[in-house]
């Protein structure tokens, strides 16, 4: 038991206790604490256990830096790996410490603190590797991780996400920001200000102050109280974590009910008010439990109430740190001050030792004295420290702001403005109050906002800051700790230097420094610090390390938002889904839309087979609506396809189609489709449905940049259409009972033709192509009219026996055609001709997208691979699609190509399959061997259509 | 004094303060001349300076690199290792890359931590088990260890993965390559770095190449911040500014430069054992020795060299790993960085002398340069050594564009063209 | 998010565009005759710029192809322009 809480102070609700389980102790707080400040009221010391070789940790800090105080926490709140400085304490919590087992008080994992010596920084890199680093990777992995990720829970709790737009975005909540989002909105701007604690105030909240006679604590809440009245968006648990492009910030705003929040915000102007961290000091052993940060301690002491032990040493090389030690001396505890500096001004009641540093702590799992560096000895069971601020500048560098080292202050000051933002406060360098608001009134007065009027501020600084240096030397005794979390200490950094790792960069890497889940905010500029020293550079050339979002972890659910389950890329859905699913449809998606594979209960095989036998002997329905269907409209249309196309489509005549490939400009076959002429200025392109976008993307970039837009058009009516299926021998006769106002007569609705006609008034077009090589009517209406045209359908199919068919049927059929499915039976390097496909390149004189590369040697070796269709001679069941024609060249195994579609035929009583295989179309007839895991079958190449060559069945009436 | 890496040299400097740590690599002043330049000191520039020196006993070498070793793209990477690739001149390449990292930290005296638990790649539908079998098949023919797995294998992989009715991306199964996994991408920088600095290349740091020397329509050399260097052939391994030196030797690359984003969560304890993908979110994730969880997936399909992506690409990567595993929702994003990557348009590398004779290229490895660093550094050291190809390398000349005679390793895996 | 100045339809999110090539990249006509390394060129090669670039981009909402002065390093937007009648800058 060191820390204890005092009666009587603090801003916690003292009639609202509280009790929650830390590693299964009991642990009590009061509402207003936060997980750390309850465990350090009930006198815990020990809250963690370092990453490498746990060691005990206290906690050290406030908020964010907090590199020690990492807790799982469950309950009505479930975080991994939290930062128990940020987490308010409530009522029934389960909280654990990480990398510690059974506890963090008794890990079984401090032994291996023994053996440090043996694990310098870098060790793994030197050993581990034989037999390999296999043998000892489980152990390690084991050991590793901090807190553990509970399977079993799928939704930790709800995510939100927020896009919002404002004059100013202030970030950081201290005395800078408070007042500079009110002068903002009293001059009339929309302001967000947001803190990464849970109370606005910073400094204001723990340091003596008056604002016009107020003490800090009021005024920040009379200004709270002015910010609602004026509208401003208040965020506390709010972390600014992202500066991006142009001009957007991302926060994390922590929810108090179990719902976090991203916010992507744009502000016109952003403020930064992000104060600035305290350093630790250096010396061996400065990693004990109860040693921290003194701006933390005097914080826990006045807004917690929280004393740190009972005989205090306070360390420090600036006068900040004064007020820490006077006011633990007014709540009567006993307090030596250690001042590095030779001139001090020694607080009342203080006693000050100046000129002096610590040069070690003693304590074995707490401190419980110090040594200076002229050899005394203080008890002390607390040693809050100092070893001055560093402005918090990631987000002014995130933004491409360069920071330039102070040699006044030894930190980093922001350099050169950022168009956009402004710099205030602690994180400009400025300390004393009067100094953070003028620095705030003078960043205003440039926004063209002058804020009423100067307040009056009172005390001045109980001491000047006059900091000197105290950063790590080489050569220093005994372990000093530079990153507490990741167990690095200074002679690691003289290791690291000493092996050549000297850039900032190669530095952390190798140590792995900077790199904890606190993201070295306490420990970068020590060790930057000690590698100029021990390399003789200056602390600026020694470099900087650049700076990412996020500024703090962001937990990854506020990223993903509610794009979970059906939110994620929702797949398009049909307008007859309904009718599909009161007919028993089970859905797949295909090309991003949600379509039937097949109908009924039956298995996928039997169903499928069941849909391909009846679909050929009577009729089949098929909701076709994903197909593209993309307008060409203009007196340059015609023209326009001759160029889009690789077949002449020009000479196609109004009321007829056109079957078609669209090349890319490599060759390659982009998208196949049946081009339907309207009349001499209007085409539809009916692309396959996973390509309509591509294929309108394809359109308008040559329209926009080969032909005349005012006398070309391109309109994708896609999802404006739905197109509905009827085929199959009594296919004619099924429309004809559906008594549909079109003429059927196959004189004025040949094959590849279309007839415009009209459904209950609604115009429709009714055209004659084919996918399933049967007799086939495809009918293009308006959507809204879809349902009932596919009820008139299937009410007329009923007395023939006609069914609904699927996808996978479809597919079958069209696979006994050997109709090529692009993208399936192609592979991104199938040319046109590769398919069978000759003629135009031959004959077609004109440009097209493509033709050149069609001309190269490459287009045109023999060796290509081609489309065909591959017969199984084994009598056994179809060959696996993707097993692949193999042959033996010199001993070694190549690869012939592979099969693409592969089904039993229901129509041929045996297997079909499909595939692309070197010299394909010149080897009809020959038997190869196809290699599937590593089995071995025979299959015959022959022609890809295995069904009707003649195509009779394309007319087949019966 | 400490030169070699063992547990017995770890006790030994632990028991005498760790005072006999040598450098890893010198930092020499450039001398005026060198047999070979090799610009770029990543994985793929460190490797090829260790090749030429060990293998073709060229020693007389210079790796210049304009920041800090190790600092582009290979400090930047997912750290995956595989070569699960479709054409047998992929497989060839990619393999033989495998192959030297199965034994790379034997070789360099180094750790590299090679973790050989598998790369899995997900099927979400019957149309993609039959790519998957696709892809199997190839790999299997081209000798490379590749197993089709069914739903069942893959649930015992990664439990933890969302099997449930709900989940938007279903499984059906996936491709396994067994060998595949990670590699401490930092120590393959370093080991590489250390064993040909041991050799006497010189590793010549903060050192920007603004210029070529041409002589004679030959490549003489490279004008340096540091002062101009002449070699007798000069190679250039810079991943994404590969277009930035091809415009000072007067051609063009079929390269654009992206950012490719890549993140790291907090660590935790051992959740996931091998690399994961899932093809139709794009996400792919891994957890590191340490406990974090290593992820990334799709470019931001805006060129850029600024080594910085944005919120829309970061939330979709996001979205997709926590839709592969829920349970991830309780971690949070810990720290996140970019690399500029060089993408070729079949997503295969580019090997061989460049238009300008004496400058040889190695570049457009695209997102995936890492798992082929110790293959790059030998073929592009055959090419410095010799003139000419390697035979594993021939295809993967630039002038395959101009021949039309791609290796479209995109096709070859299916993704939608 | 960056945005993006679509000529016809002001700034939009960077998510509504695609990226289509180096402005003035320009089809090379002529069949057969066009050599190997000039369709080669065409197809494949680019400028891949480091700073200032000027691009084509196609804005996916509207359709519409348009020029755009952007810089690759600071992602600084310095510019769009439309290429036919009709366009609004």
């Amino acid at each position: 038991m060191t820390s204890f809480r005092l009666d009587g102070l603090g801003r916690i609700d003292r009639s609202r206790p509280l009790a929650f389980t830390f590693d299964g102790r009991k642990v009590t707080g009061f509402a207003g604490d936060t997980v750390a400040t309850a465990l350090l009221a009930s006198g815990v010391s020990i809250v963690g256990r370092s990453f490498k070789y746990h060691r005990a940790r206290g906690v050290w800090g406030l908020g964010s830096e907090e590199p020690n105080a990492i807790v799982d926490i469950r309950g009505s709140r479930i975080v991994t790996n939290a930062r128990a400085t940020l987490e308010d304490a409530a009522d029934g919590l389960a909280v654990r410490s990480v990398n510690a087992s059974p506890n963090a008080e008794h890990d079984r994992g401090r032994f291996i603190d023994l053996f440090h010596r043996f694990m310098p920084s870098g060790f793994y890199y030197k050993t581990f590797m034989l037999p390999t680093w296999h043998l000892y990777e489980p152990g390690v992995r084991a050991m590793a991780g901090f807190g553990r990720v509970d399977p079993a829970i799928g939704e930790p709790g709800r995510a939100d996400q927020v896009n919002a737009a404002c004059d100013l975005l202030v970030v950081g909540g201290g005395p800078a920001g408070v007042f500079a989002a009110l002068a903002a909105a009293e001059a009339g701007r929309s302001v967000i200000l947001c803190d990464e604690g849970n109370e606005f105030g910073g400094s204001l909240l723990h340091r003596a102050a008056t604002i016009d006679g107020l003490p800090g604590e009021a005024a920040v809440e009379a200004a709270l109280g002015r910010m609602a009245d004026l509208g401003v968006t208040l965020l506390t648990r709010t972390t600014a974590f992202g500066v991006y492009d142009h001009g957007l910030v991302a926060l994390s705003q922590r929810g108090t009910s179990g719902i976090d929040r991203l916010w992507r915000v744009r502000p016109k102007h952003l403020i930064l008010a992000t104060g600035a961290i305290e350093r630790p000091l250096p010396f061996a052993n400065n990693d004990l439990p109860g040693i921290r940060s003194a701006e933390a301690a005097l914080a826990h002491l006045r807004r917690w109430g929280i004393a740190p032990g009972r005989r205090i040493v306070v360390a420090t090389n600036n006068g900040l740190a004064h007020e820490a030690a006077s006011a633990f001396v007014a709540v009567g505890l006993d307090v030596v001050l250690v001042d590095a500096r030779d001139r001090v001004t020694a607080a009342k009641g203080v006693r000050t030792l100046a000129g002096r540093r610590i040069v070690a702590a003693k304590g074995r799992k707490a401190v419980t004295e110090v040594v200076l560096d002229d050899g005394a000895r203080l008890p002390a069971d607390a040693v809050l420290v100092s070893g001055g601020f560093s402005p918090t500048l990631q987000l002014y560098a995130q933004a491409r702001g360069k920071p330039v080292w102070d040699d006044r202050r030894l930190a980093f000051l922001p350099g050169a403005p950022v168009e956009g933002i402004s710099v205030v406060g602690a994180a400009a360098g400025h300390f004393d109050l009067a100094e953070v608001l003028a620095s705030t009134r003078d960043a205003l007065l440039k926004l063209g906002i002058a804020p009423a009027r100067r307040p009056e501020i009172g005390p001045p600084l109980a001491a000047p800051y006059e900091i000197v240096d105290a950063f790590p030397k080489p050569g220093m005794a005994g372990r000093v700790w530079i990153d507490l979390q990741h167990d690095v200490t200074a002679k690691d950094v003289e290791v690291a230097a000493r092996e050549a790792y000297v850039s900032v960069e190669h530095l952390k890497r190798y140590t792995t420094l900077g790199m904890a889940t606190d993201q070295g905010r306490t420990s970068n500029l020590p060790a930057l610090a000690l590698m100029a020293a021990i390399t003789g550079r200056s602390i600026p050339a020694t470099g900087t390390t650049t700076y990412r979002p996020p500024f703090a972890p962001v937990p990854l659910a506020s990223f993903a938002g509610l794009r979970s389950g059906p939110l994620m890329n929702p797949p398009r859905r049909l307008v007859l889904e309904n009718q599909h699913r009161a007919a028993g449809a089970q859905f797949r998606e295909y090309g991003g839309w949600l379509r039937p594979a097949w109908y009924g209960d039956e298995a996928e095989a039997a169903a499928v087979r069941r849909e391909a036998r009846q679909a050929r002997r009577t009729a089949a329905l098929f909701d076709g609506s994903p197909l593209g269907k993309i307008e060409v409209i203009g007196p340059q249309a015609a023209e326009f396809l001759d160029f889009v196309y690789y077949n002449t489509m020009s000479t196609l005549k109004p009321g007829r189609c056109r079957y078609g490939f669209v090349l890319a400009e490599s060759g390659v076959v982009l998208d196949d489709g049946v081009l339907v002429r309207i009349d001499e200025t209007r085409f539809v392109v009916s692309c396959s449905s996973s390509h309509v976008a591509a294929i309108r993307g394809v359109l308008e970039e040559w329209r926009q940049d080969r032909f005349d837009r005012a006398r070309l058009f391109v309109h994708d009516a896609t999802a404006a259409f739905a197109t509905l299926t009827v085929s199959g021998p009594l296919s004619k006769r099924l429309l004809v009972a559906a008594g549909l106002e079109v003429d059927l007569d196959d004189r004025a609705l040949p094959h590849m033709a279309w007839s415009a006609g009209r459904f209950e008034g609604t115009a429709m077009r009714v055209t004659r192509v084919s996918f399933t090589g049967d007799r086939s009517y495809e009918i293009t209406l308006p959507v809204d009219r879809a349902p009932a045209l596919w009820a008139r359908l299937v009410e007329a199919g009923r007395p023939l026996d006609a069914v609904p068919i699927g996808i996978e049927a479809l597919m079958v059929l069209r696979a006994e055609k050997g109709y090529v499915v692009v993208g399936k039976d192609t592979d991104g390097l199938t040319l046109p001709m590769d398919l069978g496909m000759t003629a135009p390149l031959a004959k077609k004189p004109g440009e097209f997208i493509g033709k050149r590369s069609l001309l190269s040697d490459e287009a045109r070796r023999p060796d290509r691979k081609q489309f065909v269709g591959l017969e199984v001679t084994d009598g056994g069941p179809p060959l696996a699609p993707g097993a692949h024609g193999v042959e033996t060249v010199a001993g070694k195994k190549r690869s012939l190509g592979y099969v693409t579609s592969s089904a039993f035929s229901p129509t041929l009583g045996r297997p079909i399959a499909l595939g692309l295989i070197e010299r394909g179309g010149a080897r009809h007839g020959e038997t190869i061997e196809v290699q599937h895991l590593g089995k071995i079958r025979r299959a015959r190449i022959a022609a890809p259509c295995a069904f009707d060559p003649q195509g009779g069945r394309l007319d087949a009436d019966a | 004094m400490t030169r070699h890496y063992s547990a017995l040299s770890l006790l030994k400097e632990g028991l005498t303060g760790q005072r006999g740590w040598q450098p890893a690599w010198r930092s020499p002043e450039p001398k005026p001349r060198y047999d070979v330049v090799v610009v770029g000191g990543g994985g793929h520039g460190l490797a090829t300076a260790y090749y030429l020196a060990k293998t073709h006993g060229i020693r007389d070498v210079a790796v210049i690199e304009k920041g800090w070793l190790g600092g582009g793209n290979t400090g930047r990477n997912t750290t995956v290792v595989r070569s699960n690739y479709f054409f047998p001149e992929s497989a060839a390449l990619y393999e033989m890359a495998l192959k030297l990292y199965e034994g790379l930290s034997r070789e360099l005296d180094f750790n590299i931590m090679l973790s050989q638990r598998g790369m899995l790649s997900l099927a979400h539908s019957p149309a993609e088990m039959e790519l998957a079998a696709r892809t199997v098949n190839a790999m299997q023919i081209n000798g490379i260890d590749a197993e089709l797995l069914s739903l069942d294998r893959v649930k015992s992989m990664i439990p933890a993965y969302d099997f449930g009715p709900t989940a938007r991306y279903p499984v059906y199964g996936g491709v396994l390559q067994g060998r595949g996994g990670t590699a401490r991408h930092d120590a393959v920088a370093w080991g590489y770095a250390r064993g040909a600095d041991r050799l006497g290349v010189d590793l010549i740091q903060n050192c920007e190449v603004e210029d070529f020397l041409v002589e004679g329509g030959r490549c003489r050399g490279v004008k340096t911040t540091r002062g101009v260097i002449r070699a007798d052939r000069v190679g250039i391994a810079v991943a994404g500014h590969s277009s930035v030196l091809a415009e000072k030797a007067g051609f063009r690359l079929p390269v654009t430069s992206y950012t490719l984003q890549a993140c790291i969560t907090e660590p935790v304890k051992p959740i996931l054992d091998c690399v994961v993908l899932a093809p139709a979110l794009g996400t792919y994730v891994s957890q590191s020795d340490k406990g974090d969880l290593v992820f990334g997936g799709g470019l931001d399909r805006i060129p850029s060299y600024a080594q910085r992506g944005n919120l829309p690409v970061l939330e979709t990567v996001i979205a997709g790993l926590v839709g592969m595993f829920p349970s991830f929702r309780q971690l949070k994003l810990m720290r996140q960085w970019a690399g500029i990557v060089d993408v070729v348009p079949d997503s295969s590398p580019i090997l061989g002398e460049s238009p300008l004779p004496g400058l040889f290229l190695n570049c457009g490895w695209g997102t995936g340069g890492f798992k082929a660093i110790p293959a790059g550094g030998v073929l592009l050291a055959h090419l410095l050594a010799t003139g000419r190809h390697h035979e594993v390398s021939r295809p993967f000349d630039l002038d395959r564009f101009a021949r039309g005679r791609l290796i479209d390793e995109a096709a070859g895996s299916g993704i939608a063209h | 998010m960056q945005l993006f100045p679509c000529p016809f339809c002001g700034p939009r999110a960077e998510n509504e565009f695609h990226f289509g090539g180096d402005l003035g990249n320009v089809r090379p006509e002529g069949g057969a005759s066009v050599s190997d390394a000039t369709w080669s060129a065409y197809l494949h090669m680019r400028r891949n710029p480091k700073g200032p670039a000027r691009e084509v981009w196609m804005h996916l909402t509207c359709g519409e192809i348009f020029a755009l002065e952007r810089d690759t390093v600071t992602h600084a937007v310095l510019g769009s322009h439309g290429f036919g009648e009709g366009s609004a800058s």
